[in-house]
């Protein structure tokens, strides 16, 4: 685990300072900056589907048989599906399930993830032994498989994959953030807490924990994607989310059937969970290279 | 050396004793009422309790955890509720055909991986560094069951250059009939030379390979990139450069000769990945394989299966980091003192 550069002094930095990265990365980076607007439009867009959509009702449970399976046209611009809902507005209104599960999942894996990694790194001993195993049993499973069993032994619903997935997610960040506040809490101005007779919680939420969690920022980024592609091929598989739910994977998965005749139905939901993970990783593999520069790449170690 | 090695396996043993643990809470645990789901949705109150015998459902949980610590152990992993067979045999016969499919993409994602992340360390900055970046950004971000059906549309619907399905044509069992050994077909017809069936099965080979090759490429690229020009900044590499070596000789020969030790890592790690991602791809090629079997158990609500290639694949997943570890350890002493 790599430590950062030691901060001279605690925090608060100066409010300017930290935005001067940032500043620099949009300079620095096309891909950042393409990432960083192309999430800003999908924020935009599930916020506004119901304004946006044509067709408002077919994101939910309106059927128009009449109309099944009509190709793009301007009066449906990506055209209708098997039962004659309108494919764009469904599609934009998938911005608001598997991106808000994803930021669900995430909420959650930091909720658990970032208080046992804390402590674990800071107080060591039998208490960081016990968290570190149990973290190597989660992460002994490729993400997507632990997920896929967990979401199966679950009912199938938006809340199970959120779980589902939650609960394989959380081991990255205890390991990720272990690492920062085992070496945040042998730097000398923890030391010099102590040494003060600072109680011990207010040194590990003042000065320990703020001190660890800034790889988190970066490796919340680039999860968005994971996790989104993660909850679309759960969603693929029948696990999560069920019709009439508008959900890209779940959309795929029903227009697989149809597709050689009528690719509109697999190819505008596909494309938006592509357009959606890759501005995600381009954005968070920017702030990285930012934040984290000596930071290489490849799968997630272990 | 060999205390290293000993000690990453005991603590491999550790961890899948706890994927064990794990697969049985979720087997067991989490499922509101196995037996229920065993004895079907029609099944009376009698028959769930003769189903909560037969499963060993009102032991108490040790005993439990115990049993099916020792069906592990011995081989029993249960029966598969769709395919009404022990799961570790379904198991068995599946594996080879995703273990080809795999292997396969593999190769394709080094082929194509390792000579774009060369080509990005050569020029890092320039428009084509970029490019290659997006794109290996792009393999990552890829939903695999999606392009898997577009490709499957272009190139097998439209332009009908490649084979919609299946692992070989089966028109070529009577006329060519395969000598069956590995289960691989790939395999199998070069070993007894029959090159009809060799052709087909490559042909079929091409689209769901290239397909599950999407991720593990995408992060070869950019592995190769990075260890490339961490490399670059060793004095050696430095000295070689100074002596008037070709730019494409100091990074092809002498840098990469560095760089492949962090890739082939990689590598193993990604094969766990590709495995799981077989789930999405298989069942849309018709593969005969792992993915297919778990896809079909999933929408079946077969716990028994599921459990078990879950399992199956953690097992391999420890393993294959664990050979890594050693591997690294035994070429870079470094390792060792961690």
């Amino acid at each position: 685990m790599t430590a950062l550069p030691a901060p001279a002094a605690p925090p608060p930095v100066p409010a300017p300072r930290r935005l001067a990265p940032l500043r620099r990365a949009v300079r620095a980076s096309p891909l950042i900056t393409a990432g960083g607007a192309i999430a800003l439009l999908i924020v935009l867009a599930a916020l506004a589907a119901p304004l946006l959509a044509p067709y408002p009702a077919d994101a939910g449970s309106a059927t128009h048989p009449e109309i099944a399976l009509h190709a793009p046209s301007l009066r449906h611009l990506f055209g209708t599906d098997q039962v004659g809902r309108d494919v764009f507005s469904r599609v934009l209104y998938g911005a608001r399930v598997s991106p808000l599960v994803a930021l669900f999942v995430l909420l959650i894996a930091c909720a658990v993830g970032i208080p046992l990694g804390v402590a674990a790194g800071y107080f060591g001993g039998v208490l960081d032994e016990i968290i570190m195993r149990v973290t190597d049993v989660f992460l002994a499973f490729p993400p997507l498989l632990l997920a896929l069993a967990f979401a199966t032994v679950l009912p199938a619903s938006l809340t199970s994959l959120t779980i589902a997935i939650a609960i394989t997610w959380w081991p990255w960040y205890t390991r990720l953030v272990r690492g920062q506040a085992a070496s945040v809490a042998g730097r000398p101005y923890v030391e010099a807490c102590r040494a003060l007779g600072i109680q011990r919680w207010r040194i590990l939420l003042r000065h320990v924990l703020p001190n660890s969690v800034t790889p988190v920022i970066v490796q919340v980024s680039l999860d968005v994607g994971g996790v989104i592609l993660t909850a679309s091929a759960l969603s693929f598989l029948g696990l999560g989310a069920q019709d009439p739910t508008p959900d890209w994977g779940l959309m795929v998965a029903e227009g697989e059937n149809y597709f050689t005749t009528q690719w509109w139905l697999v190819t505008y939901p596909g494309l938006a969970i592509l357009l959606t993970a890759l501005a995600f990783n381009l954005l968070g593999d920017g702030l990285r290279d930012v934040l984290d520069p000596r930071w290489v790449p490849g799968v997630r170690e272990r | 050396m060999i205390r290293y090695a000993v000690r990453r396996a005991a603590l491999a043993l550790v961890v899948v004793a706890g994927v064990v643990i794990l697969t049985f809470v979720i087997a067991d645990v989490v499922p509101g009422d196995p037996a229920a789901t065993w004895a079907g949705p029609h099944a009376s109150a009698a028959q769930i309790v003769r189903a909560r015998q037969y499963l060993g459902l009102d032991q108490p949980l040790p005993v439990r955890i115990g049993k099916y610590f020792g069906g592990i152990v011995t081989g029993n992993w249960g029966i598969s509720i769709h395919t009404h067979r022990p799961v570790l045999s379904d198991i068995g016969t599946a594996a080879p055909a995703t273990l080809e499919l795999v292997i396969a993409a593999l190769v394709i994602a080094v082929a194509v991986g390792v000579p774009l992340g060369l080509a990005a360390a050569r020029w890092p900055g320039s428009l084509l560094d970029h490019g290659i970046r997006a794109g290996s950004v792009l393999g990552v971000s890829m939903p695999v069951f999606w392009l898997a059906l577009i490709l499957q549309l272009i190139f097998a619907q439209r332009l009908r250059l490649l084979p919609v399905a299946g692992q070989y044509d089966p028109n070529l069992i009577f006329s060519h009939p395969l000598a069956t050994r590995t289960q691989m077909p790939v395999v199998d017809s070069l070993i007894s030379g029959n090159w009809a069936v060799l052709g087909s099965a490559l042909r079929h080979l091409i689209l769901p390979a290239l397909v599950v090759a999407a991720y593990p490429a995408g992060v070869v690229a950019r592995m190769t990139r990075a260890q490339l020009l961490d490399t670059l900044g060793e004095t050696h590499v430095q000295m070689v450069r100074s002596l008037g070596f070709s730019e494409r000789r100091v990074l092809g020969t002498f840098a990469m000769k560095l760089a492949w030790n962090p890739v082939a890592a990689v590598l193993a790690l990604v094969f766990a990945y590709s495995l799981v991602n077989t789930f999405l791809v298989e069942s849309i090629f018709d593969w005969p394989g792992l993915g297919s079997y778990a896809a079909a158990s999933v929408s079946s609500l077969d716990t028994p299966a599921i459990v078990g290639v879950t399992l199956f694949i953690a097992v391999i997943y420890v393993a294959s980091n664990l050979v890594v570890d050693v591997v690294q350890a035994a070429l870079d002493p470094r390792i060792r003192l961690r």
